[in-house]
């Protein structure tokens, strides 16, 4: 495309031309960036707040987003081509890491989510966040699309397994985000409409045997307590009511930035963490919700946009993909602590403090980048 | 096989992912369209039930409880304090695992079963960020050793509050009462503003008559606090008025020398002053420590107390009643006078023995198995109160009546409580045909009449009233209430008088002259406590029986066993010209009127002793 702007010198002014070459040549996406970056500021300034004003929490949540952007800009330079090549690698390699954290991972909390290498820890689950939907998209872009029965079963195979390994660590929650991004490929490859349908009737026939015999105590807990938080005021309960008062009691305009009570006197748990939308939503008010889901929302409209430019199927694929489940963070974060979905472990992306998920989220974007800028006539 | 059918197709593919992608930005749309409704229903539909929710997080109203009033004897000396008592509480929410951190705990301080029972009865009815009392009055090394140790104690706090405390224990157990945790009863009673924060109240005796006094008012404070309720800052507060300090009439040397004189011995010592009604010593043997009831007494040593044969919960001062004895003589007399029926220089024939008109019973005076004769052929009132001359009130009771003979008594104080500004106070009997009637439902027999003239049968009298009851005599008929608090934080109490009781003074002299001669006289029923007394005292002896002794046979005290015996009873004012004290003692089984008189020399030596300057 460079080639084509340079060739036509009545199409804006040099300046325009220069910049948009000089993004090109780094494989750069201006209003992603753009975008990235007023969500990553807004959210450091929420969460000095939120950590209690602590310079020391912002400093190191700021070295894991500096991280997470040169991730991205690496990530950005490399071919989509080269994705392609190494998506069924990597895919085999994270299969491999889930059933070895199985076998030797280490655990927190009654689960056994990582490995342990020289003392340098990692979770393997996070890196089928992007190797699921880009095997996916690699098995599907060979095929025709939309997808035959077999293609479709070969999919949900390949999204099968790496599902069903994180869902004995347990960990339910990143399992249904990997099937997610997995599923999404499939939905923008144009899946049949009755592949969708039928699942949702499989899903809703599901519920029942699942709920009896498939959830674990407390899994079955988070979701009762979403219906009635009052029923135990001091235990499930306590995270939906303060985070709801925290939420409520900031009105339109908020308590001001640092006046939050409920997090500065401990009322909200996780208030930095999972919990930090109901600190920016007391602090800021409707107005800052509103704020923040305009920049997601012009996230989502560019990767969408990113989606609909791409020059191949794989990258179409991907696109959809991770920005649906960019989208998928968004609102479960959100519903959560908002007291309309069950409290699982989602973290609002790019605010909420903590470095795995936003070195996941920012390759993604990487990807996103490098499918923006694939070249022209790349076809597979 | 059709070749297009398996040829991608870019120009297909590409519609479909645009209007999927119009699909999931359509679904993107809706669903962040539910979550903005969301927050807009949380933070501006519902944004006032969540502020105030907030709010009440945030700023919490605390009782700031009042310092109870401390009570002092009339020297100053502190009679009921407040020290600061430090708590060991655990937070269950905050304790990872209750069982390794009480086993912790148990390391370094000492924690009873029953500090472990009580806790754990506590812990289940309390929530689980409250704060649960595990051990009280920690000391000093218990608190350092806690202190160094805290870091690994989370959810586990010292905190410290005012515990009353009696300095002088068992000495002043019935004359203060005491103060004990509020139990549920008294807690649906008492005014509930008042008292948030406050874990103590009086229950019985001056510390539950005062109960208003030395309460005080809370106070508040609006606090901030987090989560864990630990206050963060005071944003306003409003001090408590502390409760008001007691100056008692009591002494705290009359008060030692009557327990002293009592030693062992179960019984009760009142001493009066005559004056101003003000109550000098209450004491009741045996007492108890008062600070065992603090901080809830442990079963067993509550059950010791309440199953003593003893009963050392019993306040024998005013909550016991006996029969007055031979001390109720020197009233009869007056009653006598007032009457008209008799004149100090009346006489009686005195055989040793009486018989009602067309009677064969015989009733005995004790001199009978003395002498084997009566006092004298002819008694007068002085020698029948001096030697204690039953036939001399036999005759004067059955001619008085026992319905007049209440009538000239009750001014005395008898029958009626005496509104002493304490509890569990009672009335006693002061019997007539009227009270026998109500009472039991039976005709009054003349018979009766004869042993009420010697204060026995019926008639039930407290120490406390025998001591008022003197007190009326000694001051020749002002009649005042009896009060144990001289002043509230230094302003005198008002001290409530009575209607006096008018006789000429004749009639006292008379009665007086007859109770001098108890203690000075050469035949007084109590000569020997005029042994070395540099002051005139005026008494009256007494004995009541405890079993009823059959017709014609005689008490041998030796045969009898101890707590079948007869309660020694002794009154006396002195000094005779101007009585500042009055006493009354009850000595339960001591055998006869000997052992409770030296108690009288005891506690007015002391009570002069305190009145000399210097």
């Amino acid at each position: 495309m460079s080639d084509y702007v340079r060739q036509l010198p009545h199409h804006g002014s040099r300046d325009m031309a220069k910049r948009q070459s000089t993004a090109k040549r780094f494989h750069i996406d201006i209003p992603l960036l753009f975008l990235l970056l007023v969500l990553t500021a807004y959210g450091l300034a929420v969460l000095y707040s939120a950590a209690g004003q602590s310079i020391e929490a912002v400093i190191r949540q700021g070295r894991y987003i500096a991280l997470a952007y040169t991730i991205m800009i690496v990530g950005a330079q490399i071919s989509l081509q080269t994705y392609m090549r190494w998506a069924p690698w990597v895919y085999m390699a994270g299969v491999a890491l889930l059933v070895a954290v199985m076998l030797v991972g280490v655990g927190a909390k009654g689960a056994q989510r990582w490995l342990e290498i020289s003392g340098f820890r990692f979770q393997p689950a996070e890196v089928m966040k992007l190797a699921v939907p880009m095997a996916i998209a690699w098995f599907l872009a060979g095929k025709v699309l939309p997808p035959r029965f077999f293609a479709v079963m070969g999919a949900l195979l390949l999204l099968g397994l790496p599902a069903a390994l994180i869902v004995i660590q347990p960990d339910l929650g990143t399992a249904l985000l990997i099937a997610a991004s997995g599923v999404f490929v499939l939905f923008m490859a144009g899946i049949g409409w009755r592949y969708i349908f039928g699942a949702g009737a499989l899903v809703a026939a599901a519920a029942w045997p699942a709920w009896m015999y498939g959830l674990k105590e407390y899994q079955k807990q988070r979701i009762l307590t979403l219906f009635n938080p009052e029923s135990d005021k001091l235990g499930a309960g306590w995270n939906i009511i303060q985070s709801k008062t925290a939420i409520g009691s900031g009105g339109w305009t908020g308590k001001g930035w640092m006046q939050s009570t409920q997090s500065r006197l401990d009322f909200l748990p996780e208030s930095h963490t999972d919990f930090i939308i109901a600190v920016l939503a007391e602090e800021h008010g409707l107005q800052g919700i509103i704020l923040l889901l305009s920049i997601y929302f012009l996230i989502l409209l560019r990767g969408f946009w990113i989606g609909v430019h791409a020059q191949s199927s794989f990258g179409r694929m991907m696109a959809g993909s991770l920005t649906l489940t960019f989208f998928v963070y968004i609102f479960v974060n959100m519903g959560m602590v908002a007291g309309l979905l069950p409290v699982v472990g989602v973290p609002l992306p790019l605010v909420s403090a903590g470095g795995t998920a936003v070195v996941t989220l920012f390759g993604g974007f990487g990807i996103l980048m490098a499918i923006s800028t694939e070249p022209r006539g790349t076809v597979t | 096989m059709l070749p297009q059918f398996d040829l991608k197709d870019p120009q297909f593919e590409s519609r479909v992912y645009g209007s999927r992608t119009i699909i999931a930005i359509l679904v993107v749309i809706a669903l962040l369209g539910i979550v903005l409704v969301r927050y807009y229903t949380l933070q501006i539909t519902e944004y006032e039930i969540y502020r105030t929710q907030s709010e009440r997080n945030r700023v919490q109203l605390q009782p700031l409880p009042p310092r109870r009033g401390l009570i002092f004897d009339r020297n100053g000396v502190v009679l009921a304090e407040n020290q600061p008592s430090y708590i060991l509480s655990v937070v269950r929410e905050r304790v990872d695992d209750l069982d390794t951190a009480l086993a912790e705990l148990q390391e370094l301080v000492s924690i009873s079963a029953s500090d472990l029972e009580t806790f754990h009865k506590k812990l289940k009815r309390s929530r689980p960020y409250e704060a649960v009392p595990l051990r009280f009055r920690l000391n000093e090394e218990e608190r350092a050793r806690l202190a160094v140790n805290r870091f690994r104690l989370p959810g586990v706090a010292v905190e410290a509050q005012l515990l009353r405390y009696y300095p002088h224990g068992e000495l002043f157990s019935h004359a203060l009462g005491y103060v004990g945790r509020i139990n549920e009863q008294e807690a649906q009673v008492l005014e509930e503003t008042d008292y948030r924060g406050t874990f103590h109240v009086g229950k019985v005796g001056v510390e539950k008559y005062y109960e208003d006094i030395l309460h005080g008012h809370v106070g508040y404070q609006n606090v901030e606090s987090n989560a864990h309720g630990r206050v963060l800052r005071v944003l306003e507060r409003f001090a408590p008025a502390p409760g008001k300090d007691l100056t008692l009439f009591l002494d705290y040397n009359v008060q030692r020398a009557a327990f002293d004189a009592l030693g062992d011995r179960r019984g009760a010592v009142v001493a009066m002053d005559p004056r101003t009604g003000g109550i000098l010593a209450l004491v009741s043997t045996p007492g108890f420590d008062t600070n065992l009831f603090v901080n809830g007494i442990s079963s067993s040593d509550y059950a010791a107390l309440r199953d003593s044969l003893d009963v050392p919960l019993f306040n024998r001062a005013i909550q016991g009643t006996y029969p007055p004895g031979s001390t109720i003589k020197p009233f009869m007399a007056m009653a006598g006078l007032l009457s008209g029926l008799v004149t100090p220089d009346s006489t009686v024939a005195d055989p040793g023995w009486y018989k009602l008109p067309g009677d064969s019973r015989k009733y005995r005076d004790w001199i009978l198995r003395v002498r084997g004769t009566g006092h004298a052929s002819r008694v007068n009132m002085k020698l029948a109160i001096s030697e204690s001359c039953d036939v001399y009130f036999y005759d004067l009771a059955r001619r008085l009546t026992i319905d007049r003979t209440a009538d000239y008594l009750s001014p005395f104080g008898f029958g009626s409580r005496t509104d002493i500004d304490t509890t569990n106070e009672r009335a006693g009997v002061l019997p007539s045909t009227r009270w026998k009637r109500e009472a039991m439902g039976q005709a009054w027999y003349p018979g009766e009449t004869i042993s009420a003239g010697i204060g026995q049968g019926y008639m039930l009298a407290s120490p406390l009233q025998l001591a008022v009851a003197t007190s009326v005599m000694a001051s020749r008929g002002q009649r005042r209430v009896p009060r144990l608090v001289m002043a509230v934080n230094g302003e005198a109490a008002p001290a409530p008088t009575l209607e006096p009781l008018q006789a000429p003074a004749a009639y006292w002299d008379a009665v007086f002259d007859g109770m001098r001669e108890v203690v000075h006289g050469r035949g007084g029923t109590a000569k020997a406590l005029a042994q070395g007394i540099t002051y005139q005292m005026a008494g009256k002896t007494g004995t009541a029986q405890v079993i009823g002794i059959p017709q014609n046979s005689v008490y041998n005290e030796a045969q009898v066993a101890e707590r079948h015996r007869h309660h020694g009873l002794f009154i006396a004012f002195a000094p005779i010209e101007d009585p500042t004290i009055a006493v009354a003692i009850i000595v339960e089984n001591g055998g006869g009127s000997s052992a409770a008189s030296p108690i009288a020399r005891a506690v007015i030596d002391a009570w002069r002793e305190e009145e000399t300057p210097g």
